[in-house]
């Protein structure tokens, strides 16, 4: 329930400092954090143009994305309270529930008829196949160093030993970040300010969306990057008491925008053709965390 | 009991003398209703197994055969269910799809004859443990599902998969002769119980052997890889109801096999779950990478069996390291897996096909690159199509999830509990297992949306009739059963509680305490599906209230200033994938031939792609070509003269007569000269 509430209050203000941070590097003044969830309630009171070549899909499909993420952040704890619903294997069905959310967006953007939208759809089904793996194997590696199965249990019992550990902590933390640019389209791999179909991934396919439903794609898009901070967190957390554990909590969250707007600032968007290899790095650098943790176990014969 | 199985074969044997006497009209309605008759039978004789005790009875049978058994466990249970379940659903399809071709009445006789004969050899095969006898209804199975294949026999492509289905399911078949002729040498009975007392007498090795040789058998039947040729043939040949049957228990019939003989052997199932581990990984991932390149509907369905077959795999060789290493929990969660996944994928796809057997009667083209918008004009069988490739690409809150589910758990609990080896083992197959779902999701996102989103790519949709209420009628018990497992997979798995105790209680191991954990855990999931179709429900409600007072307009499509028809500036199945075909180029084979625009006022330009399998194309094509090659030297033998053929009619009799004669000359000259 803490997790719940943080990540949600967390999601207010989290673009708005990685468009701050952006503006202030750039040598601007920037508007204020709240801009965005501003400029999301003022799309949530507009009208709606749909397309005459849309069907029922593309209206069901913001709201069957949204509800997605927000299921899956049920199941992310806070150190050492659980989320809302915690049980075995739950950070499986995390990964399901976003890949249902996601399949959702594809079929909306293909359900315009437009190659835009096909463009960035076929884009994001590939980048998130490709990513998926790294996910797999961080949590698969926690799991074997734990022994234990599940977001809260994994996250509660996890303290930081020796050195390799941490450099494991720090490892984990570099495939998250990348995981959450990659998820919510943000730059190495995607530009989300330009409006050029060949950089897009993300934006091209919602390009038709208005009104309430682009509120809801803005405003989960908010939402996921919270939550990714959220699992970032919970690296450094451990088993802290409350009054420990919320400051961390924002200060990891705050840290995080911040080395999004960093990144978005003084990085270039890379060629498109090139993504897939660099996704596929984020997969081999997992699978060092997994050797880390053997390592650290003993367990090479 | 006894009777019980007597009157459901006898049905079926009815039912095929009454059917060419018939109307046509009469034929599809009789069929049925002895469909529903014999699956009412079966399933009271499993709900009686699942409540009491296993039946076990035996009959004379003859010299040849000794005695026959007849032994219904929780297993063969399990599977008669699956199998009933979807034969009943195919019938009712079937029933609506075979309208069309009501002008060919003999055909249609044949055609449900062999149908009632599959269902009927299906279920034999699950409870007969005689194996002379198997092998005969498997025969009989083969047989009569090579007649429902090929029900276009007037197509060539038709008949040429059903020939090519009919020389596989033989090869099976060798495979399964041989190794029943072993245990027979060896023990002196065909009756299954053999194989325990033979194998567990004997070094493991040969058990493992034994084992090997089954699995070639069975693997062939169920389409694992590399035996998997057969399906992306044999599926689009066959009309929609059957291929819905064929992937969605026909196959698996493969599978009953395989777990068969997991039960029945004594032997170490360490080896046997790398193997059948490793295999399977390598089939899903297989099946699903050649299904997103093709472009034929139901091709692209049956490659998702070869995957699914490769998950329910991954579920088997799970439990088999729990065996060999005796882990309950590794049984408990592998073999449950296994068993769920296959009620599973039988449901899901055979909705699957069905739905694109509707697409199929209302377009007459399964090229989902000259389909596009059809949700407008069946709007049921896009949910249904919908509901499916949620499910297949294992979602929440639908039935693939939770089997997914479990072997997930399986592969992440052994990671930490076992040797290095293993550990590595554990991580390859869950990055298979995530690499399937990831294509998979490519794979149905393309499949659905191209199909049904959009606009129409080549055919024009003023020809395309409304769909018929009747066309969907099976549907509708199917989508529950995907829900309910979803939901409420406890129920579920308290049912398949027993089963699975079958595989431990054959080590001596009680699972009872893992089991009520695992469900307990699965129940959670249930849970947690049933708050997120909540909850999703309610947000769609939320932004109905809100966006209701709200303007709404219809425009265009935004087109970046372009406001034309962008029917043909639409993303193609092919274009939506380039990027994933491009990549994986390596493990693929694909013929393309393109014609590039060329000049100020550049013609008309085309590009084409042939999928084809690697595998197909070196293990079964290259093999065959060098033996033709090689008889081809032989040609000069038939030469089409009368005359030179009664020659070699000489020729071979003089042989078979002189060939003893010089031999026993011969014989007698070396005794002559061993005198001298």
């Amino acid at each position: 329930m803490v997790s719940l509430v943080l990540i949600l209050v967390a999601s207010l203000f989290f673009t708005g400092i990685v468009i701050r941070t952006k503006s202030l590097a750039s040598g601007r003044k920037g508007s204020g954090i709240f801009q965005p969830m501003k400029d999301i309630f003022k799309q949530f009171r507009k009208g709606s143009v749909y397309s005459s070549t849309t069907s029922f899909i593309f209206q069901i499909a913001p709201s069957f994305y949204f509800a997605s993420v927000l299921m899956a952040i049920l199941a992310i704890p806070l150190g050492k309270y659980p989320g809302l619903i915690s049980f075995q294997g739950d950070f499986v069905l995390f990964a399901y529930l976003l890949a249902f959310g996601k399949f959702f967006m594809i079929i909306s953007a293909l359900d315009t008829g437009s190659s835009f939208e096909g463009m960035g759809a076929s884009r994001e089904s590939l980048f998130s196949m490709l990513v998926e793996p790294a996910f797999f194997i961080v949590m698969g590696s926690f799991a074997l160093l734990t022994g234990e199965t599940s977001f809260h249990e994994i996250f509660s019992t996890l303290h930081y030993g020796s050195n390799i550990s941490y450099l494991l902590g720090g490892l984990a933390t570099f495939v998250f970040i990348m995981i959450a640019m990659i998820e919510n389209s943000r730059m190495p791999i995607d530009d989300p300010k330009t409006h050029l179909e060949l950089t897009m991934v993300h934006e091209a396919m919602i390009l038709d969306n208005s009104g309430f439903d682009l509120g809801l794609i803005l405003h989960t898009t908010n939402m996921k990057f919270a939550m990714y901070g959220a699992i970032i967190s919970n690296f450094f957390i451990g088993d802290l008491a409350s009054m420990y554990t919320i400051p961390i909590f924002f200060a990891v969250q705050i840290g995080f925008a911040i080395t999004v707007g960093l990144i978005e600032s003084f990085m270039a968007c890379f060629r498109m053709g090139h993504n897939p290899q660099f996704i596929f790095i984020l997969t081999s650098v997992s699978l060092l965390i997994f050797f880390g943790v053997l390592l650290l176990l003993e367990r090479f014969v | 009991m006894k009777t019980l199985i007597e009157l459901f074969n006898l049905t079926a044997i009815a039912t095929i003398v009454a059917l060419p006497f018939l109307k046509v009209k009469g034929k599809g309605i009789v069929t049925l209703i002895a469909i529903c008759l014999q699956v009412a039978l079966v399933s009271i004789i499993s709900i009686k197994v699942f409540s009491g005790t296993p039946i076990d009875y035996s009959y004379l049978g003859s010299y040849i055969t000794g005695a026959i058994p007849v032994r219904v466990d929780y297993l063969s249970s399990w599977f008669i269910l699956t199998i009933s379940f979807t034969f009943l659903t195919g019938a009712v399809y079937g029933l609506h799809y075979m309208k069309r071709y009501i002008d060919q009445s003999a055909n249609i006789s044949l055609h449900a004859s062999a149908y009632i004969l599959t269902f009927t050899s299906l279920i034999n095969l699950c409870i007969v443990q005689n194996g002379l006898v198997f092998l005969v209804i498997w025969e009989i199975m083969a047989l009569s599902s090579f007649i429902i294949i090929i029900f276009e026999h007037y197509k060539k492509e038709t008949l040429k998969a059903g020939i090519n289905f009919l020389i596989q399911s033989h090869v099976s078949i060798l495979f399964l002769t041989l190794a029943f002729m072993w245990v027979k040498i060896k023990t002196g009975t065909f009756d299954f119980s053999g194989i325990t007392t033979y194998t567990s007498t004997e070094p493991a090795l040969i058990g493992v052997g034994l084992f090997i040789l089954f699995f070639l058998g069975f693997a062939i039947k169920a389409g694992f890889v590399p035996f998997h040729t057969w399906l992306p043939l044999a599926h689009p040949a066959a009309p929609a109801h059957i291929s819905g049957v064929m992937s969605g228990v026909i196959i698996k019939i493969g599978i009953f096999g395989i777990l068969r003989v997991l039960l029945l052997l004594k032997t170490n199932f360490v080896p046997i779950g790398y193997f059948i581990l490793i295999l399977s990984v390598i089939t899903g991932v297989y099946g699903v990478m050649l299904a997103i390149i093709q472009h034929n509907l139901k091709k692209l369905l049956a490659y998702h069996s070869i995957e699914n077959i490769g998950i329910i795999g991954i579920g088997i060789g799970l439990g088999c390291l729990g065996l060999g290493y005796n882990n309950q929990l590794l049984i408990v969660l592998g073999f449950s897996g296994a068993l769920l996944h296959t009620l599973n994928h039988s449901l899901f796809k055979s909705l699957l096909f069905y739905s694109s057997g509707n697409v199929y009667q209302l377009t007459h083209t399964l090229d989902i690159e000259s389909l596009g918008g059809l949700i407008k004009k069946m709007p049921k069988t896009a949910i249904f199509f919908l509901i499916g490739s949620l499910a297949i690409c294992g979602l929440p809150p639908f039935n693939g999830f939770i089997s997914e589910f479990l072997i997930y758990l399986g592969l992440f609990k052994s990671l930490s509990s076992v040797d290095f080896s293993l550990t590595v083992l554990m991580m390859f197959a869950i990055l298979g297992l995530v690499l399937i779902g990831g294509l998979a999701l490519i794979c149905f996102t393309k499949a659905f949306s191209i199909v049904f989103l959009g606009e129409s790519r080549h055919i024009s949709m003023d020809k395309v009739e409304n769909e018929k209420p009747a066309s969907t009628l099976s549907f509708y018990a199917i989508v529950m059963l995907i829900m309910a497992i979803g939901v409420v997979p406890m129920l579920f798995l308290k049912v398949l509680a027993l089963p699975v105790g079958q595989f431990a209680a054959n080590i001596s191991i009680d699972t009872a305490f893992e089991y009520s954990e695992i469900a307990s855990t699965a129940s959670m999931v249930g849970i947690y599906s049933a708050v997120f179709i909540l909850l999703v429900v309610f947000v769609f409600l939320i932004r109905k209230m809100v966006t209701k007072n709200r303007p709404v307009s219809i425009a265009n499509t935004w087109g970046c200033g372009y406001n034309g028809s962008s029917k043909k500036m639409q993303y193609t199945a092919s274009s939506f994938i380039r990027t994933y075909r491009k990549l994986a180029s390596s493990f693929l084979d694909i013929d393309k031939h393109k014609k590039e625009a060329k000049g100020i006022f550049p013609k008309v330009v085309h590009q084409e792609t042939h999928p084809y399998d690697k595998i197909e194309r070196w293990l079964i094509d290259k093999p065959i070509y060098n033996l033709r090659q090689l008889l081809s030297r032989f040609t000069f033998l038939q030469n089409g003269n009368v005359q030179s053929y009664i020659l070699y009619g000489f020729i071979f009799i003089a042989l078979v007569i002189l060939v003893p004669e010089i031999i026993e000359k011969i014989k007698f000259l070396i005794n002559f000269l061993n005198q001298l």
